[in-house]
């Protein structure tokens, strides 16, 4: 636990990303291109131990706050992850990502007969209530959020 | 600028489906008109169909615009690889308003986020038809005198049919009652039933098609079972003469009952029929005409009020 509570609190500016199921970890490090970024520090931790959901992941990128474009992508892989923003060594924000209700160029149509599987154009997904389905703004195809492939 | 497109009827409210028809209706009195004189309608099908094209071409020609476009995509830029965008963003310099009919799903929806001028959609794929539904629509209020209360059988492929999807949708301000008469491979789709239980929209599931059940309907709407359909064609050799309308099952409708079809029909309302009093299908034909005048209209900007002082009839 201390040295959980180190690894956020050696973070002097920058976004920690907490309570990641364990299997998503690397596909939040490859969504959010940490992989490429050859900058900043970035701490990665895995199978720690979490009251919530048993054990997590957690991911730490120094001077790094992300997008809103990028935490939407992010809820769509893991709902529910925790958000901790940090300045000057403070929590300056701790929220939980929740996924908007339009997703724009964010979740592939898995319909081939779909205008956006052939036109160099965004794809967009509406979030319908209360099935928590996704579904396509142009064909109205319907996933659920679990199938969702994330767009290249 | 106010998008006036139209992609959808599943969005129209009451009173706006009320509103079309009471276009359509004027259109029916008097079809042929210089209302749209100076104008320039492109018919773009990427995917050809001729009847929707003349439907919508006739359309524009009696209220005196000029048409321009493309019967078949073999012979424009789609099959050079120039994109939907492309072809479309070309075409609204040239014409004030935009029919296409396209292959692909949400190819009408993205097609009116884009183009400049109004877009309306005369099929996209498997997606949505609107204009099939305002000429169902309006033939429903034609014979029936209104749209409420109505009971609506739907009868041969309800799986894939597009036009009976659409119907149900706009149909939902108007407190009807389904009923489905299918092939089990080509039910009514589990998310329809879903659609009508949310909306309070009734509706019965027959195993027989027969005189007793015919006698119920206020509206007796047939579709195509095609072979290419099934997926078991030993099922398709099976359930294949089930759904085919025969003159005797007639004994029992209502007077006031009448058949409707979306056409082109294979042998599934046998000849005999198309004498009876019953039959409406080729005058729910007609009405496409009305129906297609009025969509342009109102994609137009062009009032109902405007409509009902037109000073350009000519006959
Ligand atoms: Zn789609």
């Amino acid at each position: 636990m201390k040295q959980q509570q180190l690894l956020v609190a050696a973070l002097e500016n920058g976004t920690v990303i907490d309570h990641i199921p364990c299997d998503k970890v690397f596909q939040v490090v490859s969504l959010l291109h940490l992989d490429q970024n050859d900058r900043d520090a970035i701490t990665i931790g895995l199978n720690l131990k979490s009251e919530r959901i048993g054990l997590k992941g957690i991911v730490k990128v120094a001077n790094k706050f992300f997008t809103d474009e990028e935490l939407n992508q992010l809820s769509v892989i893991t709902p529910n992850v925790t958000l901790i923003t940090i300045r000057d060594f403070e929590v300056v924000e701790k929220k939980e990502v929740q996924m908007p209700d339009t997703l724009t160029g964010i979740v592939h149509c898995p319909n081939p007969k779909c205008i956006c599987n052939n036109e160099p154009m965004r794809t967009v997904f509406h979030l319908e209530r209360p099935s928590g389905r996704l579904r396509c703004h142009y064909c109205n195809t319907e996933i659920a959020t679990a199938e969702a492939v994330i767009e290249h | 600028m106010e998008n006036r497109s139209l992609v959808t009827i599943a969005d129209h409210s009451r009173q706006k489906i009320e509103y079309l028809l009471q276009m359509a209706r004027q259109f029916e009195l008097h079809p042929n008109r210089l209302l749209l004189q100076g104008r320039v309608v492109a018919t773009l099908f990427f995917e050809p169909s001729t009847r929707t094209r003349l439907s919508f071409e006739t359309a524009a020609n009696r209220l005196g615009a000029r048409v321009i476009g493309f019967a078949d995509p073999k012979v424009t830029s789609g099959t050079k690889g120039e994109t939907l965008k492309d072809t479309i963003m070309m075409v609204s310099n040239y014409a004030d308003i935009i029919v296409m009919r396209h292959y692909l799903e949400g190819a009408a929806r993205y097609a009116s986020e884009i183009a400049p001028v109004p877009i309306i959609n005369a099929g996209d794929g498997a997606n949505q038809h609107p204009s099939q539904t305002m000429l169902d629509l309006y033939t429903i209020y034609q014979t029936q005198g209104t749209l409420d209360n109505l009971h609506i059988y739907l009868v041969g492929d309800l799986k894939y049919g597009r036009t009976v999807h659409s119907l149900l949708m706009a149909m939902r301000h108007f407190n009807p009652t389904f009923h489905f008469i299918a092939p089990e491979e080509l039910a009514m789709p589990a998310h329809y039933k879903d659609y009508c239980r949310q909306h309070g929209i009734r509706y019965v599931e027959h195993q027989e098609f027969d005189a007793e059940v015919i006698s119920g309907a206020d509206i007796l709407y047939m579709t195509r079972v095609q072979r290419e359909r099934f997926t078991d064609l030993m099922e398709y050799e099976r359930v294949k003469d089930r759904y085919l309308l025969k003159l005797p099952m007639l004994a029992q409708a209502k007077p006031t009952m009448k058949i409707l079809h979306p056409l082109p029909r294979v042998n599934e309302i046998e000849y005999a029929i198309d004498d009876d009093p019953h039959a409406y299908y080729f005058q729910q034909a007609r009405n496409g005409l009305f129906a297609r005048q009025a969509l342009i209209c109102d994609a137009l900007g062009i009032t109902l009020e405007q409509i009902e002082n037109d000073t350009t009839i000519l006959s």
